[in-house]
């Protein structure tokens, strides 16, 4: 008895966390940080996408909007940082450190 | 944005061909504007009415990397190339990048090796040095105690007039290096009551004129700085950023630019991207430098002597 209660609290806490870290209707994306440059440099998404912007240089970068909607710390190699695109619109970003690195993402409903 | 911009012009190719040179073990002296190469071997500071301070830039403590894995070594061997001087400098300047991520450990190492060289030393900050989580507080509190905004200051050496520029915060999107509105207002103060004979020398971790537009290799209101000194005799402008030596000279004002001490980066428009230049580990030091200048009073121009890690 003490078993099967054990075993389906666990997949209660099971499932919770299952719905926690992967919402039902959330969609990733990444963008990914190549010679100096954010790949794809235009990423289409839907509203509630969580992008992931990765680092992969040997010199740290980092993500900043240009309108303040989100600024990510310096990234070093490997590092990555990661932002829900909740509302539609454009949000055209840059690397604080090389601000000639420039891309967008564009949220659609 | 101009199409001319993507690639190098004749001059700036000349000037390429200049830093294979140097990196072959040959030096370059600036007097009266017309530029000459000899052996490092036949270098000599012959000042009795002078006097002589080095350059140093992009030490990157911290970076690991392929391109070099060891930087606080080819640190250390810069920081003993000064001892082998012919002359003993005055004061070290670092044009920035002192550490490759603004984290204390690297901020100390780095204070560490550069204070074997038992000399002064005047800062400005490179972009990796104002990326921690109070943008640039860490550099400020550890260097800029007795500077202005964001670390600017002028000081005075035997009748030259020396000002550092900080042109790497508030960086703005697809910009350049950036003075900001107050440093220019703080510099055109700074300079107003000066007379035009006094010898100038201004330093900022990017260049000031526009080396590489693609890359962002220049400072957007750098011109501005640059007509305040325009009514100058002797205006000597020294940047690091690019991790290679260029050099110009534009009436009374001579632009250099000195090696890092960590990694080399490619020649504008060589590559895909400026990132680290990898090279043989053999010949590493051959692409990192430093750079000794010497003042001497009554010649309009510095001698710049510009010397390799390879050159011991």
């Amino acid at each position: 008895m003490r078993n099967i209660l054990s075993r389906r609290g666990l997949f209660f806490v099971g499932l919770l966390l299952f719905a926690y870290v992967t919402p039902a209707t959330a969609e990733t994306a990444r963008v990914t940080i190549d010679n100096f440059a954010f790949t794809p440099a235009v990423l289409q998404v839907k509203a509630g996408t969580v992008v992931t912007f990765l680092n992969r240089d040997d010199i740290p970068h980092s993500v900043v909007s240009e309108g303040g909607a989100f600024r990510s710390r310096a990234l070093d190699t490997d590092e990555s940082f990661t932002f829900t695109f909740a509302k539609a619109g454009e949000f055209p970003y840059f690397c604080g450190l090389h601000p000639h690195m420039k891309a967008k993402i564009v949220v659609v409903p | 944005m101009a199409d001319s911009d993507d690639r190098p012009d004749t001059g700036r190719r000349a000037v390429l061909e200049c830093m294979a040179w140097a990196g072959g073990g040959l030096v370059w002296t600036m007097a009266g504007g017309i530029p000459a190469s000899r052996l490092i071997g036949a270098a000599h500071a012959a000042t009795e009415t002078g006097f002589s301070f080095v350059q140093i830039s992009d030490s990157h403590i911290g970076f690991s990397k392929p391109a070099n894995p060891d930087a606080r070594g080819t640190l250390k061997t810069a920081i003993g190339e000064i001892a082998q001087l012919p002359e003993k400098p005055r004061f070290l300047i670092h044009t920035g990048d002192i550490s490759h991520l603004s984290k204390p450990k690297e901020f100390d190492d780095a204070d560490q090796i550069i204070g074997m060289a038992k000399l002064d030393v005047h800062y400005v900050p490179g972009e990796h040095d104002v990326i921690d989580e109070g943008n640039g507080k860490a550099y400020l509190e550890r260097y800029g105690k007795a500077a202005h905004g964001a670390g600017w200051y002028s000081f005075d050496q035997a009748g030259v007039h020396f000002i550092g520029l900080v042109n790497v915060v508030d960086l703005k999107s697809g910009g350049l290096g950036n003075l900001g509105a107050e440093q220019l207002a703080w510099l055109a103060a700074d300079l107003k009551d000066r007379s035009a004979s006094q010898p100038i020398v201004i330093f900022s971790h990017i260049p000031l004129w526009l080396v590489y537009e693609a890359w962002g290799w220049g400072t957007k209101d750098g011109a501005q700085a640059l007509s305040l000194l325009s009514r100058f005799g002797s205006v000597t402008v020294l940047n690091g950023h690019i991790h290679q030596l260029m050099q110009k000279v534009e009436g009374h004002l001579t632009f250099h630019t000195t090696m890092s001490t960590a990694f080399p980066q490619p020649a504008p428009g060589t590559a895909p991207s400026p990132g680290p230049k990898l090279v043989p580990a053999d010949k590493l030091r051959s692409f990192l430098g430093l750079s000794s200048l010497t003042v001497t009073h009554g010649k309009e121009r510095l001698a710049i002597v510009d010397r390799t890690l390879a050159a011991g």
